[in-house]
């Protein structure tokens, strides 16, 4: 589903990625981890086509995100931190604008479906104004679900949110994998981020310091070697 | 075709419920614009002559004025929460979002017109009902060429830093054929002579705006990507 090589980004003489490579198959979620500031969101954006890299190839369902980034966005679900949420839109005005937007179904059955699946039916028709973070972040879940991407996008999809939030989110997401999608999130949180992952990626200082499968990663030894990892970024 | 009106309208709907609620543009444009009445009132005194030789360019200045504070702010939504890279990441022309814009910028720049048009005839003793018809026609024109240019540069501008200070100055000389077109229009058609002695000012303004909606639809998208 993605193949990138060598991908750099720089804003002038600052270089957010340097020589990222990594391919992800459908059907596999990889978790993006690493501190602030390490290029995760940057990362995020490039797979999405909404940034372009300064160098290297990447390509996302079989689409070249440089020359054609119209066909990587056309695959992508992205729920980024604002969620892409109108504060003074309802929950089910949001949907409908953005199932509109997306020339999907905008009937109130399949919206009224989509907020019950994230558990925001009964909110339905307050402002958005009024949500938390971790409601904000399930609006943002509901409308990626309202068509049928294969790829989703997540940036730190469990801040924000409470016990049983993460729960949810964990499921949903399996879920989601099992039905073929492919996912990358970025996180903070190690626990939500292996419970789903199949792959765990740690960026610093916009390198690919550690690259692997999360079935060979228990909690404290990834909690190790993150620390090992970036205090000896930091350090050099 | 379907799918891109469906687009332009529900940019138009989300638009003007969001402004509905909030009411920022509305309630400060019309309160700018009552403070431009009493601005100008002490400044031109109770000379009627003086006052009707300088109306249209009074109604102008007040409809630009209130314009430039109401247009600069169309593109502020889109910048809370990402939406921005929301609408990137939709399918299909883009344009259909620039015209949903225009769509809801020329509804609340109409109604703001239509309150400063009856405050200048309460406070002016102007009589603007017996010219409506052809005042309507210049209005009309001239709003659009206005607001075509106005959304595409404060889409240009949303993300800047000093975008107030940036917005009109990229606007206001843009503007300088729909204004000397317009201004002199309205000048026709408030002294009561046909609409038809403002012809070759109205081509100039239906030109203009024929110009700039055709840049807007074309240059949005890059706009958007930018």
């Amino acid at each position: 589903m993605i193949e990138a090589a060598g991908i750099r980004k720089a804003y002038g003489a600052t270089l957010v990625l340097d020589d990222v490579s990594l391919t992800l198959p459908a059907g596999q979620c990889l978790a993006l981890l690493g501190p602030n500031g390490a290029g995760k969101t940057t990362l995020l954006r490039i797979l999405a086509g909404l940034v372009r890299p300064s160098a290297g190839r990447l390509r996302v369902g079989g689409a070249d995100a440089v020359r054609d980034p119209e066909a990587v966005r056309a695959q992508v679900g992205m729920v980024a931190h604002g969620s892409f949420v109108y504060e003074d839109l309802t929950a089910r005005e949001n949907l409908r604008f953005w199932a509109v937007m997306g020339g999907l179904d905008a009937s109130p059955a399949r919206l009224r479906e989509r907020l019950q699946a994230v558990e925001l039916d009964a909110v339905a028709d307050e402002r958005a104004r009024t949500f938390s973070a971790g409601m904000k972040r399930r609006l943002g879940l509901a409308r990626v679900t309202l068509g049928r991407r294969p790829l989703l996008l997540l940036d730190e999809p469990f801040s924000g949110l409470d016990r049983h939030g993460q729960k949810w989110l964990v499921e949903f997401l399996l879920a989601f994998k099992a039905a073929g999608g492919t996912v990358v999130l970025t996180t903070h949180s190690f626990g939500g981020g292996l419970s789903v992952a199949d792959r765990v990626v740690i960026l610093a200082g916009g390198r690919v310091l550690l690259d692997r499968a999360a079935a060979d990663l228990p909690i404290d030894e990834l909690h190790r070697i993150y620390d090992d990892i970036v205090e000896g970024a930091a350090a050099s | 075709m379907i799918g891109y009106a469906r687009r332009t309208w529900i940019v138009l709907w989300k638009d003007l419920l969001v402004e509905r609620r909030s009411k920022e543009s509305l309630n400060a444009l019309l309160f700018f614009a009552l403070l431009l009445l009493f601005l100008f009132q002490f400044a031109l005194g109770l000379d009627q002559d003086r006052l009707h030789a300088a109306l249209p360019g009074l109604i102008w200045l007040g409809f630009v004025l209130a314009g430039l504070l109401g247009l600069g702010r169309s593109f502020v939504a889109e910048r809370d929460n990402d939406c921005w890279d929301g609408l990137r990441l939709t399918p299909g022309d883009k344009s259909a979002i620039y015209l949903g814009k225009l769509a809801a910028n020329l509804m609340v720049m109409g109604a703001v017109e239509v309150v400063i048009l009856a405050l200048f005839g309460l406070f002016y003793n102007v009589n603007l009902v017996s010219v409506l018809g052809p005042l309507a026609v210049v209005l009309a024109l001239g709003t659009l060429g206005l607001a075509t240019v106005g959304t595409l540069f404060a889409a240009l501008t949303a993300g800047v830093r000093a975008r107030e200070l940036l917005f009109p100055v990229l606007l206001l000389p843009v503007q300088v054929p729909v204004l000397l077109a317009t201004v002199s229009a309205t000048q026709i058609v408030l002294a009561g002579q046909p609409l038809g002695d403002a012809g070759a000012w109205l081509r100039l303004l239906a030109g203009a705006d024929l110009v700039y909606l055709v840049i807007g639809l074309l240059t949005f998208e890059f706009i958007l990507d930018a």
